[in-house]
């Protein structure tokens, strides 16, 4: 009864696009919070571009369950994306380390924020200058 | 603006260009398994038609084609005549990912059953630990037991001859 | 043969648009007035005959013309005759075709609304115009054609329309957006215009302002439609993914904002002028670049058109051409734009610089973050991905940054302000902002809240400022209709505009941090308290809609002892696409909407149900209407209305003097 209920589902959940909804209990509201948090960060390896709290494929719904079973374990977080970049890859991973390959992306908007300022504060230089000629 | 800083965005527009151009040729899809080059995981899980307990050491000693498939998946059934064809080839050991066991006998009972041996995986663990994101997927593993292909997908002539077999010939 | 006509007035807009990308500039640069006076009408022709051609589209999904492909594709005979219409711009043919409609409907303003300007101006900068239509239109003929039949043997129903899609917010979504992007054009083409002639002074910053701010005001409704639409149809209860879709849309709309600010400047004090020129080519170049990322499959995206390399490679040959040839010739031209402006370190136009600044530093980030996964794979790094914690990441403190200026800006003065009375009255806001921010997470029971003290404190340190500077502009011209009347309207669009960003991230804060979430099994009879209500499931039933069938719950919920409100949720199954789609039930209120949407069916006749409380989640899309407005507010001052009567010769004279 349960298997046939579960290939149903599965069939449901295949060609499903909406959202998804489980019924899952948690110890504390800690928890709870950081198996939201990680279904936002963890990134549904079959969808276009979907985290696993979002997305209803059934592939997030296994992933969800896993991350909810490693949080009741008490597996730390970093522990369960370890667990899932062994065997998904870094591609699951929405908020990607700081190493090697990322780190144009995370210094990128610093660097351009302060190379503008740099040229923002030359450029009102030049123009304070010209003023203090003209008032002297 | 000096003389050389306009024509910086140019310059940037031009390197996106070469990316953009190059990213056409890419599938943004695809993705490469995370097990290429590592062993299939340890498992411990039974045949699907004799029950017997199956491990990493049960599994054939040459290359062969570890192929994820279920009854309710309807791409599987699409591929099923081609792995029936290739089995002549090579070994291809099926994993019965998240299915139930009459469900799956019924279905080999009716399209026939080309597997040199069926593991028998209902709550799909030895599927997360390969990093199934769903069926089928087929994976090409050494005769030391290695993985090195994985095929997200259909498996058919052409991709047997694209990717499977270049990559075979150098195993063997 | 009624979609001929389609097709052929297609392919004549094509051939129009082709004359109106040559004649002109010929005309220009031969001195020879005749074929600078074709501009105008070519124009105007390529405007009717798009329409001709939209129309006969829209008939064809009116009547279920199913030997059309792009009918067939995306129409079904149960289709309601509205989301028909709407169909019409539902996939990539029909979109592409509203996209030149809109480009060619803008043409059609400026060519009306440009009697001020002088006639080498417009005629180029219709011609500018014309050559992006032309590459549009090539683009639609020789790869996507809308009107390719199926004949003779037309299939006898259509494949339906995609249900994420049937929705009214799809017909009003993509034309507010495409409206906003396409009016980016307007503002690239007279920077454009001023490139090719050489009249590099600040004469095309005046001309383009109210075009760029209608454009700017477009784009804002059309993304706030958007996120408003992903909201309460897709059934998640987010507001803002970003999705490279998305960032697509944003990435614009922060330059062209910077490029609204900037034209400020250019306009009043002459300065900044390359600068301005770049912003300009930017705004409209990203929009372009949106459109190659969102149609050729070089990113995922959970909303992306159906991907064909061929359109990729069509596509990044036009990017090339456009974006290509126009940084080129600004290379060229704005080396020699030479300014001595003069202004001091606290002025207006610092303070505006440093707008520019942060949304400049905002866009590239967005537009760095959208396109790493791409770079990476490219270098052969593999696939990584960068998701709404990195966006997330960036943003959040740019923004504090950016509002923390704005509150100094419109107080400021032009060339030099610094004289400290001016700012006075921002140590009460900032006494007053930091004071509530800090009190208002108490308020709110739970866990105290350092990002939403934080968060708040900044909307209100905005809010705040932008209401000082309308009291002393009130107290200056005695009374807040005299203010009304005789102030700028700009400065009134401005106040709005800026009031909506302070709504907006009030908003965000509120629902980003206090959104009250439960996921819970229900069935008949259960009862559940949500917030300060309690939530009754008292029936379920299954409903047939004309295309779907629905499996639908309905809730009572009770405030206290007395029935609040009675609402039904569904869960829809669409008949051709066998899609499943979750229709929540959204009660809308001032301070928080309650959500109610079903999951799945459990055992034993259950539903998994999911209920929130999201607070001040509208304030999110009444704050973007109230910046939308804005800009259209200050888009009605009187200066630009006298343009629009005046005579030719005069304004000639008017521009030879500046």
């Amino acid at each position: 009864m349960i298997k046939t209920l579960l290939v149903k589902m599965v069939i449901i959940f295949s060609i499903a696009a909406s959202a998804s909804i489980e019924t899952y209990q948690f110890d504390s509201p800690q928890q709870e919070a950081r198996f939201r948090q990680l279904g936002f960060e963890l990134r549904c390896p079959k969808c276009q571009n979907q985290a696993i709290g979002d997305s209803d494929a059934e592939i997030s719904g296994d992933l969800r369950a896993v991350v909810y079973r490693m949080i009741k374990e008490g597996a730390t977080d970093g522990e369960i994306k370890e667990f899932m970049v062994a065997r998904y890859g870094r591609f699951v991973l929405y908020n990607p380390p700081l190493d090697q390959q990322t780190i144009v992306l995370w210094l990128g908007p610093v660097a351009i924020l302060i190379l503008g300022g740099v040229l923002v504060l030359l450029r009102i230089r030049r123009s304070t200058r010209a003023l203090d000629q003209r008032d002297s | 603006m000096s003389r050389w800083a306009v024509w910086a965005p140019l310059a940037i527009f031009s390197i996106l260009v070469g990316f953009f151009f190059k990213g056409l040729t890419l599938d943004p899809g695809a993705q490469p398994s995370a097990l290429i080059g590592k062993p299939v995981p340890p498992f411990q899980l039974t045949d699907l038609h004799t029950g017997k307990v199956l491990t990493r050491q049960t599994l054939p000693a040459r290359p062969f084609l570890l192929n994820v498939w279920a009854s309710w998946c309807i791409t599987c059934q699409v591929e099923h005549p081609y792995l029936t064809e290739l089995s002549d080839r090579l070994p291809i050991v099926g994993l019965n990912y998240k299915d139930s066991e009459t469900a799956a006998k019924n279905w080999l009972a009716k399209l026939g059953d080309p597997y040199a041996t069926q593991i028998f995986d209902p709550s799909g663990r030895l599927g997360l630990d390969l990093g199934v994101a769903g069926a089928p997927e087929t994976f090409l593993v050494d005769s030391s037991g290695v993985i090195q292909l994985r095929i997200q997908g259909e498996v058919n002539d052409r991709v047997y001859q694209r990717q499977i077999r270049p990559l075979l010939e150098t195993l063997k | 043969m009624i979609p001929e006509i389609g097709h052929f007035a297609l392919v004549l807009s094509f051939a129009v648009s082709i004359c109106l990308a040559t004649f002109p500039l010929y005309g220009y640069f031969t001195r020879q007035q005749g074929f600078l006076a074709t501009a105008q009408p070519l124009t105007l022709l390529q405007g009717f005959t798009l329409a001709v051609s939209f129309g006969v589209l829209i008939y064809g999904f009116l009547t279920h013309d199913f030997t059309i492909k792009y009918v067939a594709d995306n129409s079904n005979l149960d289709l309601p005759w509205y989301f028909r219409m709407s169909a019409v711009w539902g996939a990539h043919e029909g979109s592409l075709l509203l996209w030149v409609l809109i480009l060619s409907l803008w043409g059609v303003a400026v060519a009306l609304f440009s009697r001020g300007i002088p006639v080498h101006m417009s005629a180029l900068v219709l011609a500018v115009m014309g050559i992006i239509g032309a590459g549009f239109l090539a683009f639609m003929l020789f790869t996507s054609n809308p009107f390719v039949r199926i004949l003779p043997f037309a299939p006898p129903n259509g494949a339906d329309l995609n249900p994420l899609l049937q929705d009214p917010g799809l017909i009003f979504h993509p034309p507010m957006l495409y409206m906003g992007y396409v009016g980016l054009s307007v503002a690239f083409a007279f920077a454009m215009a001023s490139l090719i002639s050489g009249e590099l002074n600040s004469m095309w910053a005046r001309w383009s302002r109210p075009w760029t701010t209608v454009a700017w005001a477009f784009l804002t409704l059309g993304i706030a439609l958007g996120s408003w639409w992903a909201y309460y149809e897709l059934g998640w209860g987010g507001w803002w993914f970003w999705d490279p879709v998305e960032n697509a849309s944003l990435i614009p709309w922060l330059v062209a904002t910077a490029l609204m600010h900037s034209l400020a400047v250019t306009e009043k004090r002459g300065l900044f002028r390359s600068w301005t020129l770049l912003l300009a080519i930017a705004a409209f170049s990203l929009s372009l670049l949106g459109t190659f990322l969102v149609r050729s499959g070089v990113l995922t995206s959970v909303h992306a058109f159906a991907n064909d390399p061929e359109r990729g490679v069509f596509i990044l040959g036009f990017l090339v051409a456009v974006i290509g040839g126009s940084l080129t010739l600004y290379a060229v031209r704005a080396s020699k734009v030479s300014e001595s402006g003069e202004f001091g370190w606290i002025s207006r136009e610092s303070f505006l610089l440093f707008n520019n600044l942060i949304l400049t530093v905002m866009a590239v980030s967005v537009l760095l973050g959208t396109l790493y996964p791409l770079l990476v794979d490219a270098m052969g790094g593999g696939k990584v991905s960068v998701g709404a914690p990195f966006f997330n990441a960036v943003f959040v403190p740019l923004t504090a940054i950016l509002v923390s200026g704005m509150a100094f800006g419109p107080l400021s003065k032009w060339r030099q302000a610094d004289d400290p009375r001016l700012y006075r009255p921002l140590i009460v806001t900032m006494i007053v902002s930091v004071v509530v921010g800090l009190v208002w997470p108490t308020t709110l029971g739970g866990e105290y809240s350092i990002a939403t003290a934080f968060g708040v404190t900044i909307a209100l340190w905005l809010a705040i400022a932008t209401a000082v500077d309308f009291v002393n502009k009130a107290r200056s011209f005695g009374g807040i209709r005299r203010t009304f009347a005789r102030v700028e309207r700009g400065m009134i669009g401005m106040w709005f505009a800026h009031l909506g960003v302070a709504i907006v991230i009030f908003g965000v804060v509120m629902v980003e941090n206090h959104t009250e979430h439960r996921d819970l099994r229900m069935g008949v009879g259960d009862r559940q308290q949500l917030g300060s209500y309690e939530v009754r499931m008292t029936d379920l039933s299954v409903l047939r809609g004309p295309n779907y069938v629905a499996d639908q719950a309905t809730f009572e919920i009770y405030r206290g002892d007395r029935l609040y409100k009675t609402v039904s949720p569904q869960k829809r199954r669409y008949n051709a696409s066998g899609m499943v789609m979750t229709e929540a039930s959204i009660d809308s209120g001032f301070t928080r909407d309650l959500y109610i949407a079903m999951g799945e069916p459990l055992d034993g006749g259950d539903w998994a149900v999911r209920l929130s409380v999201k607070p001040f989640v509208d304030w999110i899309w009444a704050g973007a209407f109230l910046m939308g407005l804005g800009g259209f507010i200050s888009v009605t001052d009187k200066r630009y209305r006298q343009r629009a009567v005046e005579k030719q010769p005069e304004s000639c004279v008017e521009g030879a003097k500046a």
